[in-house]
């Protein structure tokens, strides 16, 4: 039979009658924040992926590459904001390998805006795009229903009332290279200690113009693990031996079969399950 | 339990879920006729649920040089209608040599607003003027109808003021007198809906151009005025 085959469809209605849930996302419950400042643009996050009540990951990067001077922070469904912005990625260096000049951030903004808009929020990326291009500074934010906003300084994710909070509390309109950084870096942490979707290390994001970006990744860590002060590991013999008895290997070789192993002897160590 | 008609409900573990995360702007705007031409206002306020999600919002969407658009509804739909307008009016211009009237733009906004109503919350006004018409205010509803109208207002917070414009509307008023009527019916538009507020963006649309204008909360919407 050719044609479409829309039988899952009635499968998916009939299973999710009878109560199964549909599958769990990866999402990033995320605090990040972006700012402009005199000669360019700044932009931050926090570093946790949830799933569920579960840290998926400790240590994420949340700020995509667009563009060597377009870069992008993403909150939502992980893999949403991996995938359209790698797209977006793709489709902004095509453009400007045809038109022959540098991409600009309201380009990139329009594009990701169109891409969601057609797939009406289910495409579950959050944004903040932000560069410097022959225009000048650009700082968006984009929802995953295809709405944008253009400001001096923006926050999103589920932290962003606690970033911004620090914004709206500090932000002054004549910021310098690092009052912006350090303005965004207090914005991320607020996200990390008062969300509880955000947590971990800062990430940063510098774009100047006739200067290479910089990408400090883990900026800050506000969250590295000490050293623990007391251990609960028994010294030996805190347990009394009731009784002892020795068994020499030809003792038993009685009871089973006994094979020597060549050469290395410690196989288990070499067995790595984590990398 | 399954949701037959999804356009913006979502199949979620409870059964239908409407996604509260839609942004909804243009809670109050308005636009009005004067003796010179028109002029269109609004509030700044931008909404996720109870969340301020922009305070600064500008509603005020230019489509061409002198046809504007004040925004109400989910702020992606009303976006993307305007851009696709915009799109459209600029080609017109180009391929006739000549700027198109301001009934052509508010077709072009009812064709897009009610060949997809069941996909859309987008309530616009449109309201331009050209040296042939002068001044005109176009309103387009929910449904997608079109209604040439003296003065428009929209939004939630416009049914607050739907008696103080009928009661304060003249024909024929002033820029002045138009710049104050349409000021004091948005900031008593603000004073009683709690999704409206921010400052109020205005745009005064004459044979001279367009004029950008803002009101500020600090000072009880008196200035600073013109800004640009």
């Amino acid at each position: 039979m050719p044609g479409f085959d829309f039988s899952n469809y009635n499968r998916n209605a009939a299973l999710h009658a009878r109560g199964v849930p549909l599958p769990k996302a990866t999402s990033t419950g995320t605090t990040i924040v972006g700012c402009i400042y005199d000669k360019g643009v700044v932009i931050a996050a926090d570093t946790r992926a949830t799933s569920g009540p579960i840290v998926a990951d400790k240590n994420c990067e949340k700020l995509h590459y667009i563009a060597p001077k377009i870069w992008c922070a993403g909150a939502g469904t992980a893999a949403d904001t991996e995938f359209t912005t790698a797209l977006i990625s793709s489709n902004v260096e095509l453009h400007s390998l045809s038109t022959g000049r540098d991409p600009r951030v309201i380009t990139c903004m329009t594009m990701l805006k169109q891409h969601l808009f057609r797939y009406q929020g289910h495409i579950g990326a959050y944004l903040v795009v932000a560069g410097v291009d022959p225009t000048g500074t650009g700082l968006y934010t984009v929802h995953a229903h295809g709405s944008t906003d253009k400001l001096p300084y923006v926050t999103m994710g589920s932290g962003s009332l606690a970033a911004m909070s620090v914004f709206e509390s500090t932000w002054q309109p004549d910021l310098d290279r690092d009052g912006a950084v350090s303005l965004c870096a207090e914005a991320i942490k607020a996200g990390i200690f008062n969300d509880l979707g955000s947590g971990s290390n800062v990430d940063v994001c510098v774009i100047e113009k006739d200067k290479p970006t910089q990408l400090l990744r883990n900026y800050e860590k506000p969250n590295e693990r000490g050293t623990k002060e007391r251990n609960y590991r028994f010294p030996r013999g805190t347990t009394a031996v009731l009784n002892e008895r020795v068994i020499n290997k030809e003792d038993m070789k009685k009871y089973v079969t006994i094979e020597n192993l060549s050469g290395d002897t410690n196989l288990a160590e070499n067995m790595e399950v984590d990398s | 339990m399954v949701s037959s008609h999804g356009v913006s409900g979502m199949l979620g573990e409870d059964g239908i879920h409407v996604d509260m995360n839609h942004l909804k702007s243009g809670e109050v705007n308005m636009a009005i006729n004067f003796k010179d031409g028109v002029i269109l206002g609004a509030d700044s306020r931008t909404t996720t649920g109870a969340y301020i999600a922009n305070r600064v919002t500008d509603k005020l969407t230019q489509v061409h040089d002198t046809i504007w658009c004040c925004r109400s509804g989910s702020a992606a739909d009303t976006q993307a209608v305007a851009d696709i307008v915009s799109y459209h009016l600029n080609m017109y211009g180009v391929v006739n040599d000549e700027a198109p009237s301001t009934q052509v733009a508010a077709s072009l906004f009812q064709e897009l607003c009610y060949e997809n109503k069941d996909a859309l919350s987008a309530g616009i006004i449109i309201a331009g003027y050209d040296p042939r018409h002068g001044g005109q205010v176009y309103s387009i509803p929910l449904g997608g109808s079109l209604h040439k109208q003296s003065f428009a207002i929209g939004g939630s917070g416009s049914t607050y003021i739907y008696g103080y414009t009928d009661a304060h509307w003249k024909e024929q008023m002033t820029e002045q007198e138009g710049i104050d009527f349409v000021r004091s019916a948005l900031s008593e538009a603000i004073k009683w809906d709690g999704s409206s507020g921010g400052v109020i963006r205005m745009v005064v649309l004459t044979n001279k151009g367009a004029v950008r204008h803002l009101y500020l909360p600090d000072n009880g919407y008196t200035g600073p005025g013109v800004t640009n």
